[in-house]
């Protein structure tokens, strides 16, 4: 007994003694991958502040017409580095983040299969963030934005030939993204071989949580759309630095190519965004269900399926560039292939819900307004697939609210729900209730007035990407409107961040399973060890905590 | 509740999961193809499309002794990850230095094939579309055979320290993968760039 205290005093001694730069070296060096998926996380969350003040800019410039708030050269750079920032920095990380710290402890490993590569993977990344960043110091000065990208988030040859774009601002972009991508790829190899070849024994692929799956199919998917935009980078650094012709239409090149390279890139990126929010969604709403995920083979089925079917997709941002009838009509019935797996996925989460005991906590608030948001998103979608009603609206603001309805509406709120349900784990605090119901009343708001709202504008005639408009289009309102919900968005954003504080300061001590859940994560206690299992565990059905907890009425009596 | 699991659940027997080296260079080569379709189908795609000469037909010549040698390097690795399985680390070594010579010779070839067209045909990647998409494509391939050179080199460097014993013959058929990948991806650009683009 004395010497355990001593040794226990010992260790207390040997943390006191950490300094702040000692702290900062370990994160620094960390291979751990919970640390790494916290950065992931830490750094999305910071550039998801970034990229929101960019879009606030954009909303105040449009929210009355022949507004000055920034002049047209900072709008297009604000327009550029919201969409960049939001794929390429929010979105990505934050989702890595959470598959980093999540797969390997729900299937039982005890790292990825490959710690160093992952570490590179994050640096990769956070590096290539820092130098799209890097390119706001010269140019015009801060003031005009310096030398940020201004030619969009999909770049279209020709805007970025030396020609079209001047100075060195498409390529911080081409460099940034490139950088990333090849950090994107490490840690997708990673989570690829992490599930097929690190699973605790008794785990086969059929006993995985849907987490696990759902992971899988978005890497595997990343690996081979993630790289086609590497591609098209390296060809663009060619056309720029070494005089090539690629995208150079003087020289025979072809504009068209690019779109092609981009959106076979483009479009399966919304997947890769999306899957992720399916899977915290199809673990998060069975908790707060009380029952078992219902039609599981049908779950995995339905996310493979629009991993495959999403791959035939992308020329439909391309209906107004020309194509013949049969591409268009390919293009238009793949697109809407894909509502079918994503109705059989509705409709399974929708399964789980009938008949459970359901318990309105803050993650389960998110999980459910996701489900009426993402329903939106899809029947918006499946219009824009439509050829004929795509060539009205194609390029205007019914467009920018449907992918906005998915990435917020759909994604954003998936992010907060698994946010709100892990934050537990990962910090062994647990988030307020009040703050995050506050966070979720404001946000929903704020997300309806400014998403819903601004399909009108759109169907009334306005463009995406304008600078300004006259004030006689009879588009004032709706964009003012849009506007305000930014503010209340904002200020839920806000409430979050101190609520994640506020938490880590003096929050509840969650406890190792604060939400009676049944996946392995919460086995361990809060935050997991270091070597995260001491023994690992044996698993015999889907739902272990469950078997754990109720040895008299185990899963495995059922499942196969 | 610290580790309370049910650990006491009997372990399934022959439990074994696929090795995470051979799954991770799986996952890279497939990684590896998407990058290379995406520029052999730019190739192909401007193919006949240049505004100004040259045609590959007028200046590209067949390589196919270089060809052969780095396709007889995948055997060669081959036959190198064979012998070190069972143990005979002297016949691993030579076999490796086969390899490693063979994708020497094949690079030398590249160099040869474009100082001759660049300085005494003066083409360029700047020349036409086929200057760039010939130097990109044939280009990025000869990145990858160099990367694979130096991944050869520092196992032959180690293999002659006498580092490289049989436990370790699994590394290098991961590395051997690789190779494999290096030599099927120039049966496809040597198909497209010098027989049917010709």
């Amino acid at each position: 007994m004395a010497s355990e205290s001593l040794t226990l005093e010992r260790e207390r001694e040997r943390e006191g003694g950490t300094t702040i730069l000692e702290t900062l070296h370990d994160w620094a060096v960390t291979v751990d991958h919970k640390r790494l998926g916290i950065l992931y996380i830490v750094y999305g969350i910071v550039f998801l502040a970034i990229g929101g003040l960019e879009a606030a800019i954009m909303r105040i410039q449009l929210m009355s017409a022949n507004n000055h708030f920034v002049t047209p050269q900072v709008f297009n750079r604000m327009m550029t580095m919201h969409g960049t920032t939001m794929v390429f920095l929010v979105g990505v990380p934050i989702l890595f983040g959470f598959g980093n710290y999540l797969v390997p402890l729900m299937i039982g490993a005890r790292d990825m299969a490959f710690p160093r590569l992952n570490a590179l993977g994050f640096w990769l990344t956070a590096f290539g963030g820092l130098l799209l960043y890097f390119s706001f110091i010269g140019g015009e000065g801060l003031s005009g934005a310096g030398s940020a990208p201004d030619v969009g988030w999909f770049a279209y040859a020709p805007l970025t030939a030396k020609a079209f774009s001047r100075g060195h601002s498409t390529d911080y972009w081409t460099l940034a993204i490139l950088l990333g991508g090849f950090g994107t790829v490490g840690t997708a190899v990673n989570i690829v071989t992490t599930v097929i070849s690190m699973r605790c024994p008794g785990m086969t692929l059929g006993k995985m949580p849907l987490l696990a799956w759902m992971f899988f199919t978005m890497s595997a998917m990343t690996l081979i759309v993630m790289t086609p935009l590497t591609a098209a980078q390296i060809m663009l650094t060619i056309d720029r630095y070494l005089g090539g012709h690629f995208f150079d239409t003087q020289a025979g090149g072809s504009a068209l190519l690019w779109q092609h390279f981009f959106w076979i890139f483009g479009h399966p990126e919304v997947y890769v965004l999306i899957i992720p929010g399916f899977a915290f969604v199809s673990e998060i709403l069975p908790v707060f269900s009380r029952k078992a995920i219902f039609g599981y083979p049908a779950m995995v089925a339905a996310v493979v399926g629009i991993g495959f079917v999403s791959l035939g997709v992308w020329a439909h941002h391309m209906f107004t560039v020309g194509m013949n009838s049969g591409a268009n009509s390919f293009f238009a019935l793949a697109t809407m292939a894909v509502g079918i797996p994503t109705g059989i996925k509705l409709f399974n989460w929708l399964g789980t819900l009938w008949g459970g005991k359901i318990r309105f906590r803050v993650p389960m608030m998110f999980c459910l307004a996701f489900l009426f948001q993402f329903l939106i998103a899809g029947l918006t979608g499946i219009m824009l697939a439509a050829v004929p009603f795509d060539w009205q609206v194609s390029d205007s603001y019914f467009v920018v609210a449907h992918f906005h309805y998915v990435l917020v509406g759909a994604l954003v709120f998936t992010i907060f729900a698994a946010m709100y349900y892990w934050f537990p784990k990962a910090s062994g605090k647990m988030l307020s209730e009040t703050l995050g119901k506050w966070h979720f009343w404001l946000f929903v708001i704020g997300f309806h007035l400014t998403f819903d709202t601004m399909h009108i504008p759109g169907l009334l005639g306005m463009p995406r990407r304008i600078y300004t408009y006259e004030a006689d289009r009879g588009w004032e309102l709706l964009n003012l409107i849009c506007t305000v919900g930014v503010l209340f968005q904002g200020v839920a954003i806000v409430i979050f961040l101190w609520n994640v504080i506020r938490s880590l300061l003096w929050g509840r001590p969650a406890g190792n399973d604060p939400w009676d859940a049944w996946t392995l994560e919460w086995a361990v206690s809060s935050p997991p060890p270091h070597y995260n299992f001491a023994l690992l565990p044996v698993v015999r059905s889907r739902r272990p905590l469950w078997d754990f907890k109720h040895p008299e009425d185990p899963d495995w009596k059922y499942q196969q | 509740m610290t580790a309370a699991l049910p650990v006491t659940a009997a372990v399934p027997e022959d439990w074994r999961l696929p090795d995470r080296g051979v799954v991770g260079m799986w996952c890279l080569i497939i990684a590896e193809s998407a990058i290379f379709t995406i520029f052999v189908v730019a190739y192909v795609y401007y193919l006949g499309k240049n505004l100004s000469g040259p045609e590959p037909r007028d200046i590209l010549e067949l390589p196919i002794f270089i060809s052969l040698c780095l396709w007889a390097s995948s055997f060669t690795v081959e036959l190198a990850v064979r012998a070190l399985r069972r143990g005979e680390e002297r016949a691993f070594t030579g076999f490796w230095l086969a390899t490693l010579v063979l994708a020497l010779v094949f690079m030398g070839g590249t160099a040869r094939e474009w100082h001759h067209l660049i300085y005494a045909k003066g083409f360029t990647i700047r020349t036409n579309l086929f200057g760039t998409t010939y130097y990109s494509l044939v280009g990025l391939h000869a990145f990858h055979v160099i990367v694979g050179i130096v991944g050869l080199a520092v196992v032959l460097a180690l293999a002659l320290k006498g580092e490289v014993h049989r436990e370790h013959a699994h590394r290098t058929h991961v590395l051997g993968l690789y190779w494999h990948f290096v030599d099927v991806v120039w049966v496809i650009v040597f198909t497209v760039v010098y027989v049917i683009g010709r």
